[in-house]
């Protein structure tokens, strides 16, 4: 009996997680004209309204460019942090690795206050390139969690093998240890843009009057009212931030596999 | 050089540039935020450089200031319960079921992929006077009217439950999974019952996990900005709204960074307390 509870309670837990999103993706085809309940009938009405409204457009490229920048800058940096604390016996390696991930320990909210008052003080004042500064900040922490928990699978021999059959440093790391690395580095750059494509608290301090992002844009349009067109575009969002990861996921499957045949 | 030197060199050649950004864009903007907050803001909008202490002493003197602060934590620490209790069964279950654990724990891991705004706002639909709570009530004839469920403090803490769960639940799965299943069935074998043998054996060995889903929840739930404003009303303001208010709104940053360096130090010593007794790793496991 005991278990049975269990197992109901779990579905319930499920069906909580997921239930509001359905309804969101649910909403988004309804013909009903304020798009809201009663569900009168199957239409792409709001997507075409959402492909019309030049707003949105704007954010969505400024989410794309943005989430792009950070999860490349992001991941090398990331990388070659993992590669240090993984590879080499580093003195003080536990205050390092707590440093690295200090951005999560500390509340968004403050992190942003800080990066905004401490980039003003220097004369850069809120731009794209405060946002990208503050949402690499932000990654890197994710970044490194990610790519080091790959990287203790990689093993140093084969690296060791190739110098000692003549290869140079520089030869080793684009020849061998680059491609070996190859998932952890897509695993990284996709966990960096996701977070960034997401991020809300940090990108509302940061951005610059008229620039807006997908999440700042959906916040500044909630203020109104609840419009269709923002389930429109959650059912998006909503196959952007779980369909690329799983596609990406099983692209990095398949090089893992060609690796290991 | 000696090969030895250089194989010393590297892996701070490997670290600068990370640690370099740590360092200039969070560990000194965190100690100028301190500075700033002894500065004071003129009438005339400038900032007054000097080491005033007006700030300080009326966030620390104000009950308004102290109020917002323990509704925040009041709000978090609710959250964490609710956590706990609706994600240990559901850890539990994954933990013990033989059923498809990978896709289950998939499944988990989705929302993380949702847009937070997204989730949030997800809600309006549901609770909303059009949502479909309120249409299902209606058409069964329970109400005529449709009633306002939205924007007061139940409605924050569901969607901080909402957003902060898989948190929970991953960090007890973790601590579950750990457990020697020896240790259980020893202790059945030796006659406890099967609530006994969780209440002594199971439990006990899960709390490290239960404790830092714990953390996160907490310190996640009570240094939240967005969900007060979409879900709360206008008196369920937590402590970053104030902290936007200052900052964006009033434009007041001297007091900005007094009410962010108090958010921090308030959540950086629960961290602390963690840390002394339970440390980090069990952390660590359930971020990676």
């Amino acid at each position: 009996m005991g278990w049975n509870l269990i197992r109901f309670s779990t579905i319930l837990v499920y069906l909580f997680m997921f239930l509001p999103v359905a309804v969101v993706v649910l909403l988004s085809f309804n013909a009903n004209q304020f798009g809201s309940f009663p569900i009168t009938g199957f239409s792409f009405r709001w997507f075409v309204a959402l492909a019309e409204n030049e707003a949105i457009i704007r954010a969505f490229k400024t989410s794309l460019l943005l989430g792009f920048l950070t999860s490349i800058i992001s991941t090398t940096l990331g990388v070659l942090a993992s590669l240090a604390l993984v590879r080499y016996k580093v003195p003080g390696g536990n205050f390092i690795s707590t440093l690295l991930i200090a951005p999560i320990l500390v509340p968004e909210v403050v992190l942003a206050v800080a990066l905004l008052l401490f980039l003003n003080f220097l004369s850069f004042h809120k731009s794209f390139f405060m946002l990208l500064m503050g949402h690499v900040i932000f990654t890197l922490p994710f970044v490194v969690l990610v790519v080091q928990a790959r990287l203790i699978g990689i093993r140093r021999d084969v690296e060791e093998a190739a110098m000692s059959l003549g290869a140079t440093p520089v030869q080793t790391f684009f020849q061998i240890t680059l491609p070996l690395l190859a998932p952890a580095v897509f695993a990284g750059m996709l966990f960096a843009f996701t977070i960034s494509f997401d991020d809300i608290t940090g990108t509302l301090f940061w951005k610059p009057g008229g620039v807006e992002t997908v999440p700042t844009q959906i916040f500044a349009m909630l203020r109104n009212s609840i419009s269709p067109e923002i389930n429109a575009l959650g059912s998006v969002m909503i196959f952007f931030t779980v369909g690329v990861p799983l596609i990406g996921a099983a692209i990095a499957r398949r090089i893992a596999n060609k690796q290991s045949q | 050089m000696s090969i030895e030197k250089r194989e010393a060199r590297q892996p701070w050649i490997l670290l600068s540039p990370a640690l370099t950004s740590i360092l200039l864009l969070l560990i000194v903007p965190l100690i100028f935020i301190v500075v700033y907050s002894f500065w004071l803001r003129t009438a005339t909008g400038a900032d007054q450089v000097g080491f005033y202490l007006e700030n300080w002493a009326e966030v620390l003197s104000d009950a308004f200031y102290r109020e917002i602060l323990f509704q925040t934590l009041w709000i978090a620490f609710l959250t964490t319960v609710v956590c706990a209790l609706m994600g240990y069964p559901a850890a539990y279950f994954i933990a013990r079921s033989n059923g498809n654990k990978a896709v289950m724990l998939l499944l988990l891991m989705l929302p993380f992929w949702i847009s937070y705004i997204i989730r949030t706002m997800s809600w309006i639909n549901i609770l909303g006077v059009s949502g479909a709570f309120n249409t299902f009530l209606i058409s069964i004839g329970v109400i005529d009217e449709p009633i306002q469920m939205l924007y007061n403090q139940v409605t924050v803490i569901l969607g901080l439950v909402h957003f902060l769960l898989p948190f929970m639940i991953l960090n007890i799965y973790v601590s579950l999974e750990d457990i020697d299943i020896n240790l259980e069935d020893a202790a059945c074998s030796l006659g406890a019952p099967r609530w006994k043998t969780f209440l002594e054996v199971t439990l006990p060995l899960s709390l490290p996990g239960l404790a830092a889903g714990g953390l996160l929840c907490f310190v996640l739930g009570a240094g939240t900005y967005i969900t007060p404003v979409i879900l709360g009303g206008p008196r369920d303001a937590m402590f970053a709204n104030l902290v936007f208010e200052a900052i964006i709104t009033q434009l007041d940053w001297p007091m900005g960074s007094v009410l962010s360096l108090v958010l921090i130090a308030v959540l950086g010593s629960i961290v602390l307390v963690y840390n002394r007794f339970l440390g980090m790793r069990q952390l660590m496991k359930g971020l990676s």
